[in-house]
Order: structure tokens, then C-alpha cells, then sequence
């Protein structure tokens, strides 16, 4: 479990849906490109980390219960896919950092065996 | 497998290659089940279901004809796709393999798991296709703390 105040102290995040409460919690941390692989492995209640930066992002995560999306590498998503996120209450964060980077300080900081692949 | 009478029912439209609209039956159909009352596992089952055989759709198939039916005890999502059908259903099943286009993997799909998932996500999947002509999905999902498991 990881809150959101957390992830973006870590990750060094810019939260770009305001509303959240900085105590919002993530049950899991899943990492992938792959929708494919979100709709058949995250586990509900996840906070994905992803390069992908389209609106399927936001689909798959309504889709499949996920909670929240890290975009890697300052990847920002459009202004629409912003507004799908606000409308569907899913926090979207942007970090610097690299995938592996972001998953390795995830992995560190999780103590519950969260799905963090680098 | 005819659908039970159901207490619900609504028919969707998706269009081949419409990949800005993708996900929006499958959203259309998750809220509606919430609408229902169906509890949340369920309905993930489901919208996952949803989506996968939606963005089938999209990626393979010219346009197809989604019926959703819930009943008290199972729900039913029929995907009626016209389009150059399956050749190899066994094949096609296998986890991992794919036809998908460098465009549709970009866009985060096409990584050979759609019907696996589907599957994954059903208590009965039968698929139904003719080369050339098309394929019919039917996905049934028993509701949690209903009927059989």
C-alpha cells in the first residue's frame, strides 16, 4: 500500500488531476506499455506506471478498476485524456524519471510485494 | 446457448478502425451493470470482457452488433462482428499470438491476449466464425453469489 503524497515525493511527480485526497491509497503498483497486459494481470485498486500517454490509458484503468497512472519519462497526456481522467475521478501523475528508475524506487519503497516490474 | 430471459437488455454499434471510440461500449456497459447493482467483481469480469472483444473489433473486424443481456443470474455479451473471420480459432487463442499491426501495438493492444482474456474473464465462451464473413463471440458471466460458479 503506498499513498499518493508518497508516490509523488518518490517519484518526484507532478500531479496533473488536483482533486485527490494526498492520502488516496494504492493497493499495488502494476508497470507496463501493454493495455493487453493491464486488462490481464493489474490487480484492481493498482496505480499503473506506463509510457504510454493516450486515452486508452485512461479506458483500460476505468475498465479494470485501476486507481491511478504514473506517465515516465515527463510524457504528458493530451488535455482531453486529462479531462476523461478528471471526469472518472483516476489521479494521472507525471514523473522525469525513466521506467526502471520509477520502478526501482516503487519496488524499494514497497513492503507488501506490489507488482513493480522494471 | 440461448440467452435466459433477461431482466435487461441493450444492443451497441462499433465500427472497424474507429480507434478514437475505442472503449466507449465497454465503458457504456460497466456502468450499466454497476446501474444494476451487479457486485464490483462481476462487473470487472465483464467490462474486461467488453473491451477486449470491442477493440477485436476495431483492430480486425468492419463493424459489428454488441447485445448486452443480464438475467438474475448470468450475464450475457453477444459481439456480432462482420469481417475476415478467424482462420485458425485454436490458434488464435494461444496466449501471445497476434496479427496486430506496429500502429495497434503502439496504441498499447495487440499483444495476442484478447481472447485468452476473454476467456479468462467468461464461464462460457463460444466462438463462432466463417472466413470472410465474420465471427460471433458469446460471453457468458455468471454473477457472483448466483447460480452455479
Amino acid at each position: 500500500m503506498i499513498v499518493l503524497k508518497d508516490v509523488l515525493a518518490l517519484l518526484e511527480g507532478e500531479l496533473l488531476t488536483p482533486f485527490p485526497s494526498p492520502e488516496a491509497a494504492f493497493r499495488k503498483v502494476f508497470a507496463s506499455d501493454l493495455m493487453s497486459d493491464v486488462l490481464t494481470a493489474a490487480e484492481p485498486g493498482s496505480l499503473l506506471l506506463t509510457g504510454l500517454a493516450n486515452g486508452h490509458v485512461v479506458c483500460t484503468c476505468s475498465v479494470a478498476d485501476l486507481a491511478g497512472v504514473v506517465f515516465i519519462q515527463g510524457k504528458r497526456p493530451a488535455p482531453e485524456v486529462i479531462n476523461d481522467a478528471l471526469a472518472k475521478n483516476l489521479p494521472l501523475i507525471v514523473t522525469k524519471m525513466t521506467m526502471f528508475e520509477a520502478c526501482a524506487r516503487m519496488a524499494g519503497r514497497l513492503e507488501d510485494g506490489g507488482h513493480a516490474r522494471p | 446457448m440461448p440467452a435466459p430471459e433477461a431482466v435487461f437488455r441493450q444492443d451497441f454499434s462499433v465500427k472497424g478502425g474507429d480507434f478514437a471510440k475505442a472503449g466507449t461500449v465497454a465503458c457504456r456497459i460497466k456502468e450499466l451493470l454497476k446501474d444494476l447493482g451487479l457486485d464490483a467483481a462481476t462487473v470487472r469480469r465483464a467490462a474486461i470482457a467488453a473491451y477486449e472483444a470491442e477493440m477485436n473489433v476495431i483492430m480486425y473486424a468492419w463493424e459489428a452488433r454488441v447485445d448486452l443481456a443480464v438475467s438474475p443470474d448470468e450475464v450475457h455479451i453477444t459481439v456480432d462482428d462482420r469481417g475476415p473471420g478467424i482462420s485458425d480459432v485454436e490458434l488464435a487463442m494461444t496466449e501471445g499470438y497476434s496479427t496486430a499491426t506496429p500502429e495497434m501495438r503502439e496504441l498499447g493492444f495487440g499483444a495476442g491476449m484478447g481472447l485468452p482474456n476473454i476467456k479468462k474473464n467468461s464461464d462460457i465462451l463460444h466462438i463462432d466464425s466463417r472466413t470472410g464473413k465474420g465471427t460471433r463471440l458469446k460471453i457468458v458471466i455468471r454473477r457472483n453469489g448466483h447460480g452455479a460458479s
